[in-house]
């Protein structure tokens, strides 16, 4: 069963971002990416990452793909000429991109220490104990203050967000 | 079919799967053209960068490794939200989101 599903989203995954690189229109790139995001979110649940599947689904395949539509409708952004871009990138990028996934592939096919996945094994092997209990244990704990320093992060990054795409005349009112 | 059905999945074709969609996102980023499409590459990389975590996460039984992968999402939000007000900010003032339009700092 597992494997049937692996290779059911994972098929699916390789898909979408093939997909992605192949559609030159934004709007078509950002549904194959709601495929790859919901697609992870079922390989999470299968790796046992309940509360994660859950987060992806909302967080990524909901709020930053709507943001991402939201901006490709809002632009108007039509179909993408094609060029080939920079030399550097080719001559460059490609092999290089080559290399990384050749030594990231041959490290972990040698890798001794890696198990198999098994199904409906979490953080914990406990009865009673769930993966958000065990997840909330320690982010809010040990890890109580780098929490709450994201939220610092998000304020300054919604006021950078408005201060970016405030409308222009901001600049001329401090100008005056 | 029975022997299928209880197959397991060595925690390395996750990992395998983490690295084609890394890489897959690498070559979105060389190869698209639009601002917005590049910046939907980005967003695959980091995708693909949390697979690995939560699978190596499965495979020592590690909570730290999910946690990482939701800073991992709320940095991928803060990072989404600015990096689209720059996105139009930079379409507002070029009228164009084709990259190789957009080269003023360039040599």
């Amino acid at each position: 069963m597992h494997l049937i599903l692996f290779i059911l989203f994972a098929g699916f995954c390789l898909a979408g971002a093939i997909n992605l690189l192949l559609q030159a229109h934004p709007i078509t790139s950002a549904l194959s990416l709601v495929v790859v995001m919901v697609s992870l979110a079922v390989l999470y649940l299968l790796l046992g990452a309940e509360f994660l599947a859950a987060a992806q689904v909302i967080v990524y395949a909901g709020a930053i793909m709507v943001l991402f539509t939201f901006v490709v409708m809002l632009l108007n952004a039509g179909r993408e000429e094609r060029t080939m871009g920079s030399n550097v990138a080719r001559a460059l990028g490609f092999p290089a991109v080559v290399a990384v996934l050749a030594v990231i592939a041959t490290v972990i096919l040698s890798s001794k220490g890696l198990g198999v996945a098994t199904l409906g094994e979490g953080l914990s092997n406990a009865a009673d104990g769930t993966n958000i209990e065990a997840l909330s244990r320690v982010l809010f704990h040990e890890l109580l203050l780098p929490f709450e320093v994201t939220s610092v992060l998000f304020l300054i990054a919604i006021l950078g967000a408005v201060a970016l795409a405030r409308h222009g005349d901001g600049e001329k009112a401090a100008g005056k | 079919m029975n022997s299928l059905f209880s197959q397991e999945v060595p925690i390395s074709w996750y990992l395998l799967l983490s690295a084609v969609l890394f890489s897959l996102g690498v070559v979105g980023f060389l190869i698209k053209r639009n601002l917005i499409t590049v910046f939907m590459s980005i967003e695959l990389m980091l995708n693909a960068v949390n697979l690995s975590f939560i699978a190596f996460a499965h495979q020592w039984h590690a909570v730290k490794g999910q946690i990482i992968v939701l800073f991992v999402m709320m940095v991928a939000a803060a990072e989404a939200a600015v990096g689209l007000a720059i996105i139009i900010a930079v379409f507002r003032a070029r009228a164009t989101l084709a990259v190789d339009r957009i080269d003023l700092m360039k040599l």
